[in-house]
């Protein structure tokens, strides 16, 4: 039953490995919005305290959404997303799998490059340690939300923008509690409630995601 | 499977399909049995490839049932995909991987198991030898449609929907094919295809249903 689900997952991981360059281009990316806001707003140790959780998150926010329209659009060109929709397999189940081995590329790239960015605004290693796990439980909840969207977009003239319009407003929720969590470890409220949302969040989309996923792919397919 | 003297088989009935707002087609009839090879055709446009992706179930919207076994598909789906194989205008496989990469992960989503020496045997079979482990996009066209059609051989699927298969095929793959086809029909299995190709598709249980005639 969930041999497909581990093949799609190697697949798509093979593919990445052979294709490197589309992962580095994320996460570049995401390093480069970040370090743009201490250059802007000046070395003032404590306003970029201050702003730190919200520019790393909104950082991370956009690198995920950027990494996203790649999630199917290839298979949708070379004809084997219409086969996957043909398998005796349950949809959501290799949607599932795509979503995970997606985020295993794009997304935990991001939570290990967080910390090192974090340093550059100055932030405790209290700080640091929230950033990861708070960006550890939010990220997949973005690859699992964002995978609508690009299911939905996928095979349209200006899929990109319109995949940003839609993606962008789902994205607030985790944003808040996200860049919250780190923000109240470091005025010492302890980030934990933050914590539990953004784990309950991820549970929430992992259950319902795939199956929308699932139905928005049949209707691009059609 | 309800009762179980009757033969599977494929029926379509009262099928028409909008485009647009233009019809497809309309009201269209027919059934295709175990042994059978039906032959679909018509004019660029006339929606022969529209009907094969509503016979694989592939379509969401259209007016009339197509049904196998007496069951509509819509109802059975995973159950009825298990019996199918379809290949459209595209080869579906990835351009990153190698021909047995493609091929065994094709077969572990239809929910088979395909060892690593039997794909190679496949693609032997095929013609690919010596091609078997390059990344496909370096293949030719010919080659690339090749390595679609090696599912045909590694595959049991009863149903064969086959859009164009004989596109980019040089001389020798094209009497492959027809071949395979043949000995697909010969053992019971249906095959339903489109090709402007005047390719003599053999065996007494051919048949022809012929897109856009009449039109309403």
């Amino acid at each position: 039953m969930l041999e497909p689900f581990f093949w799609i997952i190697r697949r798509d991981l093979t593919i990445a490995m052979r294709r490197r360059a589309d992962v580095f281009t994320t996460l570049i990316f995401f390093a480069i919005v970040v370090s743009l806001f201490p250059l802007g707003i000046g070395p003032e140790p404590n306003t970029l305290r201050l702003i730190a959780p919200g520019i790393v998150w909104v950082g991370a926010l956009l690198a995920s959404m950027l990494a996203l329209e790649q999630i199917f659009s290839a298979d949708h060109r070379d004809g084997t997303l219409e086969q996957m929709l043909l398998t005796p397999q349950p949809v959501a189940l290799l949607v599932a799998g795509k979503v995970l081995a997606h985020w295993l590329v794009s997304g935990v790239p991001l939570v290990l490059m967080a910390p090192l960015l974090g340093l550059q605004f100055d932030l405790s290693w209290d700080a640091l340690q929230t950033l990861i796990v708070s960006l550890l439980l939010g990220t997949p909840t973005l690859s699992l939300i964002g995978a609508i969207g690009a299911a939905l977009t996928l095979g349209l003239r200006s899929g990109g923008v319109l995949l940003a319009l839609l993606v962008l407003p789902l994205y607030i929720p985790v944003l808040i509690f996200g860049a919250g969590a780190v923000e109240a470890t470091v005025s010492g409220l302890g980030g934990q409630s933050h914590l539990s949302m953004l784990g309950a969040i991820l549970v929430g989309s992992l259950v319902l995601t795939p199956l929308a996923t699932a139905a928005a792919l049949r209707v691009a397919e059609d | 499977m309800s009762d179980g003297t009757i033969q599977p088989a494929l029926q379509i009935d009262a099928l028409s399909c909008v485009r647009g707002d233009r019809v497809l087609f309309r009201n269209l009839s027919f059934e295709v049995g175990p042994g059978e090879l039906l032959h679909l055709k018509g004019q660029n446009g006339s929606g022969k490839t529209t009907l094969l992706r509503a016979l694989a179930g592939l379509l969401l919207q259209e007016s009339g049932e197509i049904r196998w076994n007496g069951k509509n598909i819509r109802s059975l789906r995973e159950e009825y995909s298990r019996h199918l194989l379809y290949l459209g205008h595209l080869n579906g496989i990835k351009g990153d991987l190698s021909a047995v990469e493609n091929l065994r992960i094709a077969a572990t989503l239809e929910g088979f198991t395909l060892s690593e020496s039997r794909a190679w045997e496949v693609l032997e079979e095929i013609g690919l030898r010596g091609h078997e482990d390059l990344p496909s996009k370096h293949l030719s066209q010919g080659q690339k449609r090749r390595v679609a059609l090696a599912r045909l051989l590694a595959n049991d699927a009863r149903v064969w929907i086959l859009d164009e298969p004989f596109t980019a095929l040089d001389v020798a793959a094209v009497q492959l094919l027809q071949e395979v086809i043949h000995r697909h029909v010969e053992n019971g299995g249906m095959a339903i295809i489109t090709t402007h190709q005047e390719v003599a598709m053999i065996g007494e249980h051919t048949r022809t249903v012929t897109l856009g005639q009449k039109h309403a």
